[in-house]
């Protein structure tokens, strides 16, 4: 029990609502350990001095006693009502966005996320925020039901096709908050995995106003792409790039170093050497031709990527060496 | 005593026919819930391999024994067939028909046809779900949340149409058992003069009636939508997939009850005649079970909180919630002050009863944790709502059913089981029960979402404390079924109240005969232990471990 409680203490707080969430988890923690210490308390004691052949004494006839029962209901109701009302003070400053707060728009879809600003910047997976202001996320799905979580803000909120949810909160610290889906989607629900970026409001506007395409080379721009729009889930590359998540997944999709130039087998037995034009339509059209070997899980990237991006990805898939 | 009383008595009901015709066709209500125990107890077996392979994945973070999509067709196999083919028709189908007949002084239920029929419908719907798994298998999780549910090339249309004839059966049995109590009590049979079990069996048997066919048209329409592309549920067709949470947990929520009732049923049996002492609270007991079937259809909205419903919805559902667990705590103080100056015997079933006691509070109490809706706003859809299911169901209802199928079991087959082998097995589940569950209440509340293949690094050393627990359980469970089955053959003969126990059933020959009692049952109080009921009723019981 108490290992219980010392274990859940490591979950950081870094939203203004997981204080006020934590400190109602932890009166229901100990309501209830007092609770479970009290009924079995009295199990175990009844069980062990009355036992069999060790109580001699005439067994009474009690048939109840409806005085007892009355006091200790009116008790319970007392705590479970305080339980409610609590909670409900809680879920109303979750359901109640405060006004001015900065919105984004969230759109999930199996199995990435992609956050957009009101200034046309994209983001996938990463979800870069603001520290001390109030975030407003506009949420929907392009295909099935999704779920945004955040542990370390104790928030989620389904994120349902055909429709709008909202979710707002404000971070006061810098740093970094794991993402979950944890509504179950499919195949790669598990590695549907981002994160909260947590910035000084200065590196934020900097970073909103987008890395400068000029003073890169293209195969930079295709790298930083490659992490940024998370492909690197499921395709290796061959070098080690940290995985944004941070889960070591199992990769889903076909390795691309050396695959340029090389021939390529496909699921209907089908093959044709790797070119530009095969790399594009894998980009857009990921199920029109399926490496032998693999699921076509994929995505498509088609409107998600401009044709500059795509050459970027191209150039750097083509420099990719065996 | 009595080879010549023993020569004058009917046949029991295992040895009065013979052959396998004459079980399969049997009107028997004993027989038919013998049938509806093995089957159950197979399908118990089957869920139980499934949730080892999911333990056994999550022994490392990425791939451990398979891919992700076996991984989604495994959990998904687990949950439905442990839901719908297990503990839903395994506590009222299999000890409500052995029993109920017996406990208020029936020869049979009300209509013996019709439960046969029910045998056979549970067994046309499960080949359908069983086919959907040869195929391919379901990869939507037990809940088959739309429209992924509609969207994937998995077989959810047959396990679909095998959950909507099941249902059927359900329906059936909870017909059955209303009339059976209503027409055919014993003479002097008054309400309030029926076994807890019975009024826990007759609560569950009103939300069979009541809130299967919802699920039934549920799954009937998500099959239209599946097939004829009718748009109910999926936004591309112009529906609504919030629609069909709602519908779905209008009878699945109930269903939870279905599920527990029964087993509160038995811990009353247990906790009586284990203490010899009558139930403290008879009348809060018996319609407390009422008020839980009752107030369970107008929870369901509590596993929607974060799904997009209504603000003044989920304030309501929470409220209507918080008003359950009035009940459901007064049944657990009643067990335990049962206990207070009785003469309490540690004999296997009291252990489960115990177990249950603890278990199911650890349930219950974190149950509080979900419905205040702050933290249900953190915990839902984590692994702390997979623990606190598995308290409520496995810790609550499997442990009742072990501990009723440990007391009836002379009853049933007229053989003891090995008793201290069975304290043993009783040991080994608890401890491995908890060794699995406790670490995923801290797992959700560290964020680990449930349906999860990979998992963060992390989690793995509770992940890897769960999983073992998980072996403890199987080889306690496994240790169990064997010696039950041995003792079929080998067992001492039982004599017909093995316990000193006072309910009509420890009044007949174990096994019994074949319509019940030989002579018209005496009716007395409910659960009439002590000195005054002694001088009651004197020589109505059989002494403790003699015969009829």
């Amino acid at each position: 029990m108490l290992l219980w409680t010392a274990l859940t203490f490591p979950l950081p707080q870094a939203s203004t609502m997981a204080p006020k969430t934590d400190l109602l988890y932890n009166f229901i923690y100990w309501f209830s350990v007092v609770s479970l210490a009290l009924t079995t308390a009295a199990m175990l004691w009844f069980a062990w001095k009355y036992r069999e052949g060790h109580n001699k004494n005439p067994i009474p006839v009690i048939e109840g006693h409806p005085a007892f029962e009355w006091t200790v209901s009116i008790i319970l109701s007392f705590f479970f009502v305080a339980i409610f009302i609590w909670g409900l003070i809680g879920f109303n400053e979750i359901y109640d966005t405060p006004q001015g707060a900065y919105e984004i728009n969230v759109i999930g879809q199996q199995w990435m996320w992609t956050f957009q600003y009101a200034n046309g910047q994209t983001s996938t997976n990463t979800l870069y925020v603001p520290r001390g202001r109030p975030i407003k996320l506009i949420m929907t799905s392009k295909d099935v039901i999704h779920d945004l979580f955040v542990p370390n803000f104790r928030l989620k909120q389904d994120v349902v096709p055909g429709m709008y949810t909202t979710l707002w909160f404000e971070a006061p610290q810098t740093g970094e908050n794991q993402i979950f889906c944890a509504q179950y989607c499919g195949t790669s629900h598990s590695n549907m995995i981002g994160k909260v970026v947590v910035m000084e409001p200065d590196d934020f506007n900097m970073w909103l106003n987008g890395i400068d395409p000029g003073k890169m080379k293209p195969i930079e721009l295709g790298k930083h792409l490659f992490t940024q729009r998370n492909c690197i889930a499921c395709h290796t590359t061959g070098t080690a790039v940290p995985r944004s998540g941070g889960v070591h997944a199992s990769h889903s999709g076909p390795a691309l170093n050396g695959v340029f130039g090389k021939s390529v087998k496909f699921t209907d037995g089908t093959s044709l050497t790797a070119d530009e034009n095969y790399i594009r339509e894998s980009i857009v059209n990921p199920a029109g031709k399926i490496v032998e070997g693999f699921s076509p899980i994929m995505p498509t990237y088609k409107g998600l990527l401009s044709e500059e991006e795509i050459n970027y990805l191209v150039a750097y898939i083509k420099s990719l060496k065996e | 005593m009595a080879s010549d009383t023993h020569s004058a008595s009917p046949p029991d009901y295992l040895h009065a026919s013979k052959g396998i015709w004459s079980w399969l066709s049997t009107l028997d209500h004993k027989r038919i819930g013998i049938m509806y125990l093995f089957t159950t107890l197979g399908f118990f077996l089957i869920g139980g391999f499934f949730a080892i392979l999911i333990r056994i994945e999550h022994l490392t973070p990425t791939k451990t024994i398979m891919e992700a999509n076996m991984y989604n067709t495994v959990f998904t196999l687990h949950g439905a067939i442990m839901v719908f083919m297990f503990i839903i028709p395994n506590v009222p189908a299999s000890f409500g028909n052995f029993l109920l007949p017996i406990m208020i002084g029936a020869k049979d239920v009300a209509f013996p046809r019709l439960n046969l029929i029910s045998y056979y419908v549970l067994w046309a719907g499960a080949a359908l779900a069983i086919t959907s798994i040869v195929v391919g298998g379901v990869d939507t999780g037990w809940t088959f949340y739309t429209p992924y549910s509609i969207r994937t090339g998995t077989a959810v249309t047959l396990m679909a149409l095998g959950v909507f004839v099941m249902g059927f059966s359900s329906i059936f049995t909870g017909l059955n058992f209303i009339a059976t109590v209503h027409k055919m009590r014993a003479p002097g049979m008054t309400f309030h003069k029926m076994p807890l079990f019975v009024w826990s069996t007759y609560a569950t048997a009103i939300i069979q009636v009541v809130a299967t066919p919802v699920i039934g048209i549920t799954v009937a329409l998500l099959v239209m939508e599946r097939v004829f592309h009718i748009g109910f549920f999926d936004p591309k067709l112009g529906g609504d997939p919030i629609l069909f949470q709602h519908f779905f947990w209008f009878y699945s929520h109930p269903a939870v009850y279905i599920m527990i009732v029964p087993g509160m049923g038995i811990i009353s049996e247990l906790v009586t005649a284990f203490s010899k002492k009558t139930i403290f609270g008879y009348k809060p007991v018996a319609y407390s079970s009422l008020a839980i079937a009752f107030a369970s259809f107008i929870v369901w909205g509590h596993h929607m909180f974060v799904s997009g419903q209504s603000y003044l919805a989920s304030m309501l559902f929470s409220v209507a919630t918080i008003i359950i667990g009035v009940p459901t705590a007064i049944k657990i103080i009643n067990w335990t002050v049962t206990m207070y100056k009785g003469h309490v015997s540690w004999k296997t079933p009291m252990l489960y009863a115990m177990s249950f006691i603890f278990m199911f509070s650890i349930g219950g109490l974190t149950g509080l944790f979900l419905i205040a809706l702050s933290v249900d706003v953190h915990l839902h859809d984590t692994y702390f709502v997979v623990a606190h299911f598995h308290y409520v169901m496995m810790g609550g209802t499997v442990m009742a059913m072990l501990g009723g199928l440990h007391y009836w079991w002379p009853k049933m087959f007229g053989r003891m089981y090995p008793e201290k082998l069975a304290q043993f097995a009783a040991t080994l589940v608890f401890i491995g029960f908890n060794t699995t569950f406790l670490p995923q209440f801290v797992l959700g509340f560290l964020g680990m979402p449930r349906r999860y293949y990979n998992y963060e690094p992390r989690y793995q050393p509770l992940h890897i404390l769960s999983t073992v627990g998980s072996w403890i359980i199987a080889s306690g469970l496994l240790l169990t079924f064997g010696y039950l089955l041995v003792s079929i053959w080998r067992g001492k003969k039982a004599p017909a109240n093995p316990w000193g126990a006072r309910g009509l059933e420890w009044t007949i020959p174990s096994p019994p005969p074949v319509e019940n009692f030989i002579h018209d049952p005496v009716i007395f109080d409910p659960y009439p232990y002590g000195a005054e009921y002694d001088h009651k009723y004197p020589n109505l019981f059989p002494e403790e471990g003699s015969n009829v």
